[in-house]
């Protein structure tokens, strides 16, 4: 007897250390797991906040960010100075009777003569100035929570930014901004269209992450 | 080379010129409308005002290829309008011009604002013609001759 009860009190034993053991790694994998995804999800914030300084980089380079303005006038030139011959912004963004944007912006770069176009040549909207009123651009984290705002950007959501970078036409001829009237070629942003595209989609991926701060 | 087909104040009028050259001097040189000034040749001072497609547009700096076939009006042909006449007259009841220069150009951007605003305030007509410049300062006879016109559009 006294044989049978120490076999069965190894066995208790080994059955119960095996069953601590199983219950300790259980309870080590429940915690990794929210551990693991806390991890992915730093990481991807990571990914998409360098994603949107790259982003940010074109938006507040001058072909960008020359007509998001928070004034009543667009600017021009890489020195971002106010648009020459008392042009204002108008109501609708588009000029003034007599003084449209159109009056000189054709639908197409006037290389000739030095003047910029593009279809529908307008400023954005006030909702998307990316400046303050004295015409500095806005920091990262502002300028994110503008273009991120469903009330000031025209409803867009990640994907509609993603195309909006993508396929409209003021924000392509950013890449094709023709020459200045002195015939030299005008200033690019600092990322190629499709490098601007990738970060737009990797920031976009990552959930159109912020920066904090003002 | 190439050759344009151009609507000017109702006509057809064909030119042969390089793509390159702006409208003012299609105007001026080859259909020889001199009425539409050369200012300062770079959009800055509205002396080469004229509409294409009812839009004010400063000719010196639209190259001829840009314009496409979109209807274009000048000092020469502005009277046949209606309103373009009333400016017209009210310039000349205000007896706005001095030496006259800028004045196809300011009469052009006037037309373009009362036909967008028939009944402009007095921060209306500075915003719209802003852009033109006269350097014998007859800015506030034009403001005077702009409501004129404005009155008789009633």
């Amino acid at each position: 007897m006294l044989a049978n009860d120490r076999n069965l009190f190894r066995v208790f034993l080994i059955t119960a250390a095996v069953f601590v053991s199983w219950i300790a790694l259980l309870t080590r994998a429940a915690i990794e797991v929210p551990e693991s995804n806390a991890a992915v999800n730093a990481a991807q914030r990571a990914d998409g906040l360098a994603a949107w300084n790259q982003v940010y980089s074109v938006l507040t380079s001058p072909r960008c960010i020359n007509c998001h303005t928070a004034t009543n006038y667009p600017q021009q030139g890489d020195d971002r100075h106010r648009h020459f011959a008392n042009v204002i912004r108008g109501a609708a963004g588009k000029g003034v009777p007599a003084l449209n944007c159109v009056s000189c912006h054709q639908h197409t770069n006037a290389d000739s003569t030095g003047v910029p176009g593009g279809p529908d040549w307008h400023l954005a909207p006030l909702s998307m100035r990316w400046q303050d009123m004295n015409d500095q651009p806005l920091s990262s984290a502002a300028v994110c929570r503008a273009v991120t705002d469903r009330s000031r950007n025209e409803n867009m959501d990640g994907p509609a930014l993603l195309k909006h970078h993508e396929e409209a036409a003021l924000v392509l001829w950013a890449w094709n901004p023709g020459r200045r009237p002195d015939g030299t070629a005008r200033t690019a942003p600092p990322l190629t269209h499709a490098e601007f595209v990738a970060a737009t989609r990797r920031w976009v991926d990552a959930g159109t992450p912020c920066p904090k701060g003002r | 080379m190439a050759t344009f087909q151009l609507t000017v104040n109702g006509q057809r009028k064909e030119v042969d010129v390089d793509a390159s050259t702006p409208l003012l001097w299609v105007l001026r040189e080859d259909l020889k409308m001199t009425g539409t000034k050369y200012g300062c040749g770079i959009s800055a001072c509205g002396a080469c005002t004229v509409h294409v497609d009812g839009v004010a547009t400063r000719s010196c700096v639209v190259p001829v290829s840009l314009i496409g076939n979109r209807p274009i009006v000048t000092i020469e042909g502005v009277a046949q309008d209606p309103m373009g006449r009333k400016v017209q007259d009210a310039w000349v009841e205000k007896d706005v011009v001095q030496c006259g220069y800028c004045q196809s150009g300011q009469i052009m951007s006037a037309v373009a604002l009362l036909k967008a605003n028939p009944k402009p305030t007095d921060q209306n007509i500075e915003e719209s013609m802003g852009g033109n410049l006269c350097r014998c300062a007859t800015y506030v006879r034009i403001r005077e001759a702009i409501k004129s016109a404005s009155q008789q559009l009633t």
